[in-house]
């Protein structure tokens, strides 16, 4: 079995959720995510993918089983340590949750400024994250005045701007031209050649040919196939990809 | 094709535990002084602050008066015959003089006497001899008057003037210090129940800030925001809001009692400063 001296990111072992007392959303769910790895989750709606990525970002604790994230039990840790893990997430919401009154800038800008980034560090990887995605002209607009994929992007960008330890993506690339789902996947990639781990969930099946190398999760009905015991046992990369 | 990626920051995302950086405020979706807590706690303030005036002046006016009463009594000669009067007055005034812990006695002339009835009686009532106007002597005692030495001032100052009543200034005045007193109690209580108004206005604010900035704060919490984190946000907005309402109403406040004070002085001694004094003969002369 891995363990955390194993420099496994995420582990996940017989994980259960449900929510208030209908049945379980995810069943027995079990595997491990080293670092480097490239994951597409996928699956049917309402086969649990956002409930998955609930508890990969931390945004939910589980009914039952064990997680453990980055050598931390995810489960019994206090919440004083949440936010030292969140801050190790990028996390691209499948509704963006882009903060409604702030700024494409300001929004990009704001998993720094709650690391306590000053303003001069901050303003130039910023704008040139929002350069590279293509939304220097729009730096100062408005959610509300952005088109969905623009608002895609803005997400995409707050999510990456610190190099995340891990990406988890839900639907990155649901309202971007295939041009500029191109492009991000290739950012993702390149991403996770720097040692940071992806999990995207996607329904997009041509996606999942863009990255060869990468893994599949799927989900169905809450368990997670796992045939081979591929995800719940790994072969342990032998280092990141720099 | 080699990708050329954006600058980023990595490790930056896990610097430790400070506070948010420069653009916290921004996080709090109101603006300063924009909506209405500010001027609720400004309107609240100016009320705490003319209800303490008004306590401070009422218990300042009824010290000045009970100090300036307390040791006073007044002595009516009434008399019709007015030459009889007037003998019976400075006999009661010399006595007075000559008696030990009295420290200032004196007659009050006729015209002030006229004055003081002129509200009731009118100017032709002054100088008719068909009207009994007593003659008064107001003296200062070095203590304050108790009964047994108003007693002894009656018995002393009846030997020389048999016409003469001799009155305690502070007793009539009993109902109305007893009146400031529940008054005073009043701005007390006011003070308060502003006060308690004004802290749950400030709660009432916070929480309404909280639950209309919700999905900030959980999208905050998901980028690894703590709780101190997000709490300070919301203590400083509150704070500014709080101290800028604050100042506000300490300065309506302060421009209504110094109005309010402009136009109590305009009401002349005779409600106020000497009012005691003065009020206190006019109530020994008539009741």
């Amino acid at each position: 079995m891995t363990s955390a001296a194993d420099g496994e990111i995420v582990h996940f072992e017989n994980v259960g959720l449900r929510y208030g007392s209908d049945r379980e959303v995810l069943s027995d769910v079990s595997f491990t995510l080293f670092p480097g790895s490239f994951y597409f989750l996928t699956g049917a709606s309402g086969a649990g993918k956002t409930s998955l990525l609930k508890l990969l970002y931390l945004a939910q604790r589980p009914s039952r089983g064990m997680i453990r994230m980055f050598g931390t039990d995810a489960i019994t840790m206090p919440r004083e340590s949440l936010p030292m893990l969140r801050r190790r997430l990028g996390v691209v919401f499948q509704d963006f949750r882009l903060v409604a009154h702030l700024s494409a800038f300001d929004n990009v800008a704001l998993p720094l400024r709650v690391a306590g980034v000053s303003e001069r560090e901050l303003a130039k990887p910023v704008a040139d994250m929002l350069e590279w995605v293509g939304l220097t002209e729009r730096m100062h607009a408005r959610p509300a005045q952005l088109s969905g994929g623009e608002q895609q992007r803005v997400a995409i960008a707050r999510a990456v701007i610190g190099r995340p330890d891990m990406l988890v993506a839900d639907e990155p690339t649901g309202n971007v031209d295939p041009e500029m789902a191109i492009k991000l996947l290739r950012l993702f990639e390149a991403l996770n050649r720097l040692g940071t781990t992806v999990v995207v969930a996607t329904h997009d099946l041509h996606l999942l040919k863009k990255v060869p190398d990468s893994l599949i999760m799927r989900l169905d009905k809450g368990r997670l196939s796992d045939p081979t015991g591929a995800l719940r046992y790994p072969p342990r990369p032998a280092a990141a990809r720099v | 094709m080699a990708l050329k990626l954006p600058s980023m920051m990595p490790g930056a995302l896990a610097r430790g535990w400070r506070s948010l950086s420069g653009g916290d405020a921004l996080l709090v979706q109101q603006g300063r002084l924009a909506g209405p807590m500010p001027w609720v706690i400004a309107i609240m303030v100016a009320l705490t602050v003319i209800a303490a005036a008004a306590g401070l002046a009422l218990a300042n006016t009824a010290r000045n008066a009970a100090d300036e009463l307390s040791g006073g009594i007044t002595v009516q000669v009434i008399e019709a015959n007015p030459a009889e009067r007037e003998r019976q007055a400075q006999a009661a005034l010399r006595v007075l003089r000559e008696t030990p812990g009295v420290v200032s006695a004196k007659a009050v002339s006729q015209a002030e006497v006229e004055r003081l009835i002129e509200p009731w009686l009118g100017t032709w009532a002054a100088g008719d001899e068909d009207i009994p106007v007593p003659a008064l002597v107001d003296a200062r005692l070095r203590d304050p008057v108790d009964g047994e030495m108003l007693g002894a001032m009656r018995r002393l100052v009846r030997q020389v003037a048999p016409a003469a009543r001799v009155d305690a200034q502070s007793s009539w005045l009993g109902p109305v210090f007893g009146a400031i007193d529940s008054l005073q109690w009043l701005a007390l209580a006011l003070v308060g129940l502003l006060a308690a108004a004004t802290c749950a206005a400030v709660l009432l604010a916070v929480r309404t800030a909280l639950g209309s900035n919700r999905d900030t704060i959980e999208i905050v919490h998901l980028l690894g925001g703590t709780d101190v984190q997000i709490a300070r946000i919301f203590q400083r907005s509150v704070a500014f809001d709080a101290a800028g309402g604050g100042a506000l109403g300490l300065a309506l406040g302060l421009v209504a009692v110094l109005f309010l004070g402009q136009r109590f002085a305009g009401l002349g001694a005779g409600l106020v400063s000497a009012g005691g004094h003065w009020a206190g003969r006019t109530g020994c002369c008539w009741r």
